[in-house]
């Protein structure tokens, strides 16, 4: 076996298999699939106990219109608002307290919610739903019209705005912009994620190595560049098999998940929802499309596109700055002074991050291009804008820009590493590091 | 035969001369010391022997020729600090440096074996290396230095960490390589393993060397011409040498005495057979310890 292959298989093995990273590999979808089942379940949930509402209707119009159901009930009550106020809050045994002055249909401002907590929305919008529908069918009425009320119900539409896309060979695709920008901030974030913690990893590593004295033993049979790289090509493994696990964990978790809750959890709490908070004259469904239309915008994005350009990017970004900071690492005699030098690193990387946050309100802005193309921040701001569908001359751009400059920063590294590495009790600056570049 | 050759080797580090001017040569098949109190350049020369540091002038030959980092693969070398990843095995990490050395997975584990079995530490193949002592982590890194049979062997330190008993091992250990053929250069302020193990040495006080040569004619160099008597009875004075001491223990006289004139051996100890009968006629060596202690002293004013 060759020296490199064995450094490569000594940093992919020693770190794969240790407890944390199993740990981390395996739990991570599960803790993510975890949140995502705890959130729609929370959601499903609803409170079994009954709310009562009580309604001090001054006009006596109303009673008939609020009409309890199995989660609202209302209470009419006669007397001053303030007495019943003192009086029911002592009891404590009520929501809300609705207070009606006066004839909607003339005065639609006449009614009042009051409540010692702040009321929910679903409440809230069942109370104006009701309401709503009554003043709009007596104002109906009053035109004297037959069949008014069924002619408006059928002249009633929701406008369902579909976008979609239309590629170069004119196929249709079906996108959501929504859908985009959650897929490309998380592919984004996934790389800042790894070339900041295996970065880091491949620093250690060396600043390791060298305090140890390592290095003095290995230099003798191993050349200082194959050291070097043999330990960024392991750890760049280590990152792909994690990554790799979590698509296809994830991926695991989301069918067989599906298949136990998906279809009873999703269906009846959503319904469940409507049931219960949407207005009663909405259009009932209007979720249901909604949810098909992310589905569809889901399958429409071009999975394999992504993960492969995403492996291509974090490899890409990874390998410029890991290089960096294992010349970094080379550089210092012990862990504290890292911190010191890695300072110029991590700030475009953080840049990187901000750029694109803001890369997606506009993805073909020219924050987003150049950003892009900068092959700092390329890896994170590309992700970002890649959902939103990139011209393929950019992406070529963007992927030999990057390639160009991860050959120039390991070159440039493997300068500086092969000096640094064996240099002890000096004090490194960044002038000192120069001249060994050009060594 | 000479197998190594140092030159009028010069490094500076920014403010202070680590080595200067410094010369020596190892013959082949010998074990070479490298004395000196601490911080006088030894682990520097070590260093650049190894090609990790370049020195800024002079410089080192093997086998008459530059020695280049090619040279280095051929140099079993164990550093003073351990050298070993802490957090791995100590099996997989003896296979994983002896196949970076380019043994084959199989060589390396019969011969890993063979040494473990030597060293009893079989139990320890699995272990990771931070549950080991110091001296413990050292066995491990000896055999991993080893394993691959160079022809050159440096040592900083190696006795550092080691009990009685583990040094004793370790020594004859060092012996046993120089019997099967191998140069070994180490560096030690233990003066005793000095004087058991080493043909040569060179002194190193200050960045230079202060002292270098063979161990019996540095020694002989040093001679106070003192020596012990053991008679039947007292020993008495004469103008030839002085008595420094006198004591009975079980019926013995031992005295000791210091030459005055350049008489010959067989003369004196024929003119002590005249007054008693002699048990055991020995000259005082002064230690290595002596030596050292001496000569550093000496430098240092």
């Amino acid at each position: 076996m060759s020296k490199i292959s064995l450094i490569i298989k000594r940093e992919y093995t020693t770190r794969v298999m240790k407890k944390s990273f199993i740990l981390l590999t395996f739990l991570t979808p599960v803790l993510f699939a975890g949140m995502m089942a705890l959130i729609i379940w929370l959601g499903g949930i609803k409170d079994d106990k009954v709310k009562n509402i009580v309604v001090i209707d001054n006009t006596h119009l109303y009673s008939k219109v609020l009409k309890s159901n199995e989660v609202y009930s209302f209470q009419f009550v006669e007397g001053q608002l303030n007495e019943v106020k003192k009086q029911k809050s002592q009891n404590g045994d009520f929501t809300a307290l609705l207070y009606i002055t006066d004839n909607l249909k003339d005065n639609p401002n006449a009614v009042t919610l009051y409540s010692e907590k702040q009321v929910n929305v679903e409440l809230k919008s069942y109370i104006t739903g009701l309401l709503n529908k009554h003043v709009e069918e007596q104002k109906l009425a009053e035109y004297n019209i037959p069949n008014l009320k069924e002619m408006v119900e059928k002249s009633h539409t929701e406008i369902d705005l579909k976008t979609i896309k239309w590629g170069e060979d004119g196929k249709d695709k079906v996108g959501s912009a929504e859908v985009a920008l959650i897929i490309g901030m998380l592919t984004a974030f996934i790389i800042y994620m790894f070339i900041v913690i295996y970065g880091a990893q491949v620093m250690q590593g060396v600043v390791q190595e060298k305090t140890n004295r390592i290095v003095e033993v290995i230099i003798s049979s191993v050349k200082p560049f194959e050291l070097m790289m043999g330990k960024i090509i392991g750890i760049a493994l280590v990152g792909l098999t994690q990554f790799l696990m979590w698509v296809l964990l994830t991926g695991v978790i989301a069918v067989v998940g599906g298949a136990i809750f998906g279809s009873n959890v999703d269906v009846t709490s959503l319904q469940k929802m409507q049931q219960v908070g949407m207005q009663p004259g909405m259009n009932v469904p209007a979720m249901p499309t909604e949810m098909q239309h992310l589905m569809t915008s889901l399958a429409g994005l071009n999975y394999v596109e992504i993960i492969s350009l995403f492996i291509v990017y974090f490899l890409g970004g990874y390998l410029l700055y890991a290089s960096l900071f294992a010349a970094i690492g080379s550089a210092v005699d012990n862990e504290t002074d890292t911190q010191q030098f890695s300072m110029p690193l991590m700030l475009p990387i953080i840049f990187a991050i901000y750029a694109g946050i803001f890369s997606a309100e506009n993805p073909d802005g020219p924050l987003a291009f150049w950003c892009s193309m900068v092959p700092f921040t390329s890896p994170i701001v590309m992700m970002v804008r890649l959902p939103f569908d990139v011209p393929a001359w950019q992406i070529i751009l963007s992927i030999s820009i990057l390639v160009l400059s991860f050959i120039g920063t390991t070159w440039t590294a493997g300068k500086i590493y092969r000096t640094g590495i064996l240099m002890y009790g000096k004090k490194v600056t960044w002038k000192e590091m120069w001249k060994w570049l050009r060594y | 035969m000479i197998l190594l050759e140092v030159e009028n080797v010069v490094k500076q580090f920014s403010g202070h001369l680590a080595l200067d001017g410094v010369s020596l040569t190892v013959p082949e098949n010998t074990v070479y010391g490298l004395l000196g109190p601490n911080g006088a350049g030894k682990t520097t020369l070590i260093r650049i022997i190894n090609c990790i540091t370049a020195p800024d002038s002079g410089e080192v030959r093997l086998n008459g020729k530059r020695i280049t980092s090619a040279d280095v693969q051929h140099i079993g070398y164990l550093p003073e600090e351990r050298g070993l990843y802490k957090k791995m095995k100590v099996g997989e990490q003896a296979l994983y440096l002896a196949q970076l050395r380019g043994m084959t997975k199989r060589d390396a584990q019969k011969a890993l074996k063979y040494w473990f079995e030597k060293f009893e530490i079989q139990a320890w193949w699995d272990k990771k290396v931070e549950e080991l002592s110091k001296g413990m982590a050292q066995k491990v890194q000896f055999i991993t230095t080893i394993l691959h049979d160079p022809k050159l062997l440096i040592f900083d330190e190696p006795f550092s960490g080691f009990d009685p008993v583990n040094a004793d091992l370790l020594k004859r250990e060092i012996l046993e390589l120089r019997d099967k053929g191998a140069t070994i250069i180490f560096s030690t302020h233990n003066m005793s393993t000095v004087e058991d193990l080493c043909e040569n040495i060179s002194l190193v006080d200050q960045a230079k060397i202060v002292l270098q040569g063979n161990v019996a004619a540095i020694r002989a160099s040093f001679a106070t011409k003192t020596y012990i008597i053991r008679s039947q009875s007292p020993v008495l004075g004469n103008e030839n040498y002085d008595l420094l001491t006198q004591t009975t223990k079980n019926g013995m006289v031992e005295s000791t005495i210091k030459k005055l004139t350049s008489v010959p051996n067989n003369l004196l100890l024929s003119d002590i057979a005249h007054q008693t009968e002699i048990f055991s006629f020995e000259e005082m060596l002064p230690s290595m310890n002596d030596v050292f202690i001496e000569t550093v002293k000496k430098s240092d004013q």
